[in-house]
């Protein structure tokens, strides 16, 4: 009886975890700024969350599955180029360069699923490889410039809201985000290759002898990590108004730690697609919050770092109280 | 998915049969001409001291390894797995000595995982738990419940979930490796229950094992191995636990042993009430300077984490330990400097590092006189290598070859060697001769005696302080033999009070005889 109550309590603590972290980080950048609880200001949180979320969304996957995908800010930054491209040189409707480039990230993680389980190496090797010949491709494509569009309506995905669509609370993009994040976190719940995707990142040689088709699932995993970041680099794309090739650089640090922050566990077999968003929430409350209290830039990456290992650490002694 | 049942229509041949079956792992002979058979309805038991074999046998039965020569019939049908995945659609099953389960997964989640029943990709949970209970049926364990996560699980539920797997995927032969190594009394009771009630409905059984005891309780067949062949394989019935062990055993015991002069002489190690973070509960225990003390008692009794908690890989937690003129616990790297050094039971992981050379080895806690002025000269340190690759009988190409290449019995006088160049004092070691060929077994031995005989002109004998599975090793090594039950260390009795038998009765006593 002691000890059911005692797992329940855990398993509370295990899935609004990152959510008691959120309020709290909140919390203590409201007490010193009460600027932080404006409408505005927690729309500007979200929006500001967008593209390391959706990214996150496909990290998620990856770190469930046990791997880890360096690549995502240079496909971020890929596909964010090949979408201005398209608009810009050749002229193509704005949706249909969306999609060439959402195409073209994915292809960049096709090409790591492959490499991975066809190769068999490390996904830390393969996707650092891919980190630099992603981005070179980016700036070969670009001439190494920005390449500006101007206003389309794309601009609107992430563009804070005019006074007269106000009732939409959020911009699209972040409504987007939060749809993908539910139907991802649905997949991962009630479909076989969500449960697979756990299998393998729990127990590799386990789901192999069980028939799980490990590689397949891998390379689906690593397309859809891609997927998603390029879908993160059509929405820079849309908030900047151009492909740079030299955006986002180191972002997907950013978007590890928040699939960490989240819950995931880099070793496997453990992580939330919800938690992953919560924690990119948080660090960009963090951001936002020392913004406001006028600290210089150091200090908020020092913040971002205490943050990240606290919440790992915690994440332990987590898991030692239930073992 | 799942395997159709095995077909009634011939009931006298056997349902599988391995005939001739080698396999070799470098200069090692693992496996010669062995032939094994398995009825229908059967629990046939392998028996064999460790390295005799009888898991690499069942790693090929279950298709993680392949072998070299020999023929295996599944039905009368050629069978020759290439994976594990192979051999259990084909209806064999492991049931492992390290469990193979996702901890992360739920009950249910494992034993369907690979065959959950979905629609459009999604899973249909209320199948999946029909499906879940349907296997775990088979066993009434209170804490085994579909949606709880085995990660939570102990051992022995554990154990059953990964059988209920196993029986869901369509299995009709399983092997269980060592299955109640870990397991408590009460779970060794219930798991023979099940293995009864499995065999009543028709699966076959393979059953490894070195607890006769136990053997005898659930087999109907007994094969023996011994280094890497069959002795003989003959009906429980016909079998006494004295003519098992003697074909266990086999060889002559004395000339494998090497027994010089010995003098205990000043005591060096006194253990007063030791209890450890880890399974160690009570340990009493003093070495002297020439004696080999041996320590037997079965796997998962404690017998690793004494040895650990005395080197201080494990913490102490309460109790004495007085190394020489030193007393209290100590860290790894003081130990050393005190004189102890470990040779770990995991050579692989733990005990060497694979892709370094046999100098770095040999060399690597004393990195002294090596050169001037601190500075570690390549050649001086191959120079110091080369003394042991010579009287240890390594065999090598040079002290710069990586020890990943060596096989087993040369990667564990590398471990030894370490030890060596130490000069350590006091040699605490784990199954030192775990897995490696006969020949350099007998190396290992005449090495530990050296060490610890009184014959060697000037030189102090050293004290040593062996852990092992292998009963006629330590009967044969030890001057002194304590044995551990459940975490608690017996006292250490003159060799020649007790025999083989005696030491087996007490390792395996699951009463109050110690």
């Amino acid at each position: 009886m002691k000890s059911n109550l005692f797992r329940a309590r855990t398993d509370l603590l295990n899935k609004f975890g990152p959510l008691l972290a959120l309020m709290l980080v909140y919390s203590f950048f409201a007490i010193l700024n009460s600027k932080i609880i404006t409408l505005t200001a927690v729309e500007t949180i979200i929006q500001q969350s967008v593209i390391v979320g959706i990214s996150a969304i496909g990290m998620t996957l990856v770190i469930i599955l046990g791997g880890i995908d360096l690549s995502a800010g240079s496909i971020i930054a890929f596909s964010s180029v090949i979408v201005a491209f398209f608009m810009k040189s050749l002229g193509c409707d704005p949706i249909l360069a969306a999609l060439v480039g959402i195409a073209a990230g994915s292809m960049c993680g096709l090409f790591n699923g492959i490499i991975i389980t066809r190769l068999k190496l490390v996904p830390f090797i393969v996707t650092l490889g891919s980190l630099l010949i992603v981005r070179g491709i980016a700036k070969g494509f670009a001439h190494s410039m920005p390449i500006n569009v101007g206003q389309t309506w794309l601009s609107n995905l992430l563009a804070a809201l005019p006074p007269d669509r106000r009732w939409q609370l959020i911009p699209p993009g972040a409504w987007l985000m939060i749809f993908l994040a539910l139907l991802v976190a649905g997949m991962l719940k009630y479909t076989r290759i969500g449960l697979h995707i756990f299998a393998i990142g729990s127990n590799k040689l386990t789901a192999r002898l069980c028939g799980v088709g490990v590689e397949k699932v891998t390379i689906v995993v690593y397309t859809l990590s891609a997927a998603f970041s390029g879908l993160a680099g059509l929405m820079l794309m849309s908030y900047q108004e151009q492909g740079d090739p030299t955006g986002a650089i180191g972002m997907e640090l950013d978007v590890i730690a928040a699939v960490v922050i989240g819950g995931g566990s880099l070793s496997g077999g453990e992580g939330s697609v919800i938690g992953s968003l919560i924690g990119a929430v948080i660090m960009t409350i963090i951001r936002t919050g020392c913004q406001l209290n006028g600290w210089p830039a150091w200090v908020t990456q020092v913040v971002t770092g205490v943050v990240i290992i606290t919440a790992v650490a915690v994440d332990r002694l987590r898991h030692r109280k239930v073992a | 998915m799942v395997t159709n049942g095995i077909a009634k229509t011939d009931s006298q041949s056997p349902l599988f049969e391995m005939r001739g079956i080698c396999k070799r792992f470098g200069a090692t002979i693992a496996l010669k001409d062995v032939d094994f058979s398995l009825n229908r309805g059967e629990v046939h038991a392998l028996v064999g001291e460790n390295g005799a074999g009888k898991s690499t046998l069942m790693k090929i039965l279950s298709g993680a390894y392949q072998a070299d020569s020999g023929e295996m019939f599944l039905e009368g049908m050629p069978y020759k797995p290439n994976n594990p995945l192979e051999a259990r659609l084909k209806g064999i099953g492991m049931i492992y000595q390290e469990l193979s389960l996702a901890p992360h997964l739920t009950v249910e989640e494992n034993i369907s995982l690979g065959m959950e029943p979905t629609r459009w990709g999604f899973i249909l949970k209320n199948r999946v738990r029909k499906f879940a209970l349907n296997a775990i049926s088979n066993f009434d364990h209170p804490e085994i419940k579909p949606d709880t996560p085995v990660r939570t699980l102990s051992i022995s539920a554990q154990q059953l979930v990964e059988i209920g797997r196993s029986l869901a995927s369509g299995c009709r032969v399983l092997v269980f490796d060592e299955p109640t190594s870990s397991l408590g009394q009460h779970d060794i009771t219930r798991l023979f229950e099940i293995i009864k009630d499995l065999r009543a409905k028709g699966y076959s059984i393979v059953y490894i094992s070195h607890f006769l005891e136990e053997v005898k309780k659930v087999a109907d067949r007994i094969t023996v191995l011994r280094d890497g062949a069959v002795v003989s394989t003959i009906q429980m019935r016909a079998a006494s636990t004295e003519k098992i062990i003697r074909m266990m055993v086999g060889r002559k015991v004395k000339e494998m042993y090497p027994r010089s002069d010995r003098r205990a002489g000043e005591k060096i190690v006194e253990i007063k009430n030791l209890s450890g973070t880890s399974k160690v509960l009570s340990a009493t225990l003093d070495l002297y300077r020439g004696q080999v003390v041996g320590i037997a008692g079965l796997v998962g009794s404690g017998r690793t984490e004494l040895l650990r908690t005395i080197f201080g890989l494990d913490s102490v937690k309460q109790g004495r330990i007085k190394i020489g003129i030193y007393t209290g616990p100590a860290s790894p790297v003081r130990r050393w400097m005190q004189g102890v050094g470990m040779l770990s039971e995991n050579r692989k992981d733990e005990g060497l590092a694979l892709n370094l050379s046999i100098s770095d080895n040999v060399t690597l806690t004393m990195l002294k006189g090596f050169g001037p002025m601190g500075l570690i000269l390549p050649r001086r340190r191959d120079d110091a290598t080369q003394r042991w690759i010579t009287e240890l009988d390594i065999h090598c190409e040079n002290p710069s070859q990586p020890v990943q290449y060596l096989s087993g019995g040369n990667q564990q006088k590398v471990a030894l060697a370490r030890l060596l160049q130490h000069d350590v004092d006091i040699l605490l070691l784990d199954e030192p001769t775990k897995g490696i060929d006969v020949a350099a077994k007998a190396k290992i031995y005449q090495i530990i005696d050296s060490l610890t005989s009184s014959e060697k002109g000037g030189r102090l004998p050293k004290a040593v302080l062996m852990v092992s599975s292998y009963l006629p090793e330590l009967i044969g090594m030890c001057d002194r033999i304590a044995v551990m039950y459940r975490g608690r260390l017996g006292p250490a009795l003159p060799v020649d009070k007790i025999d083989q038998h005696t030491l087996m009765m007490y390792a395996t006593a699951r009463g109050e005889v110690i």
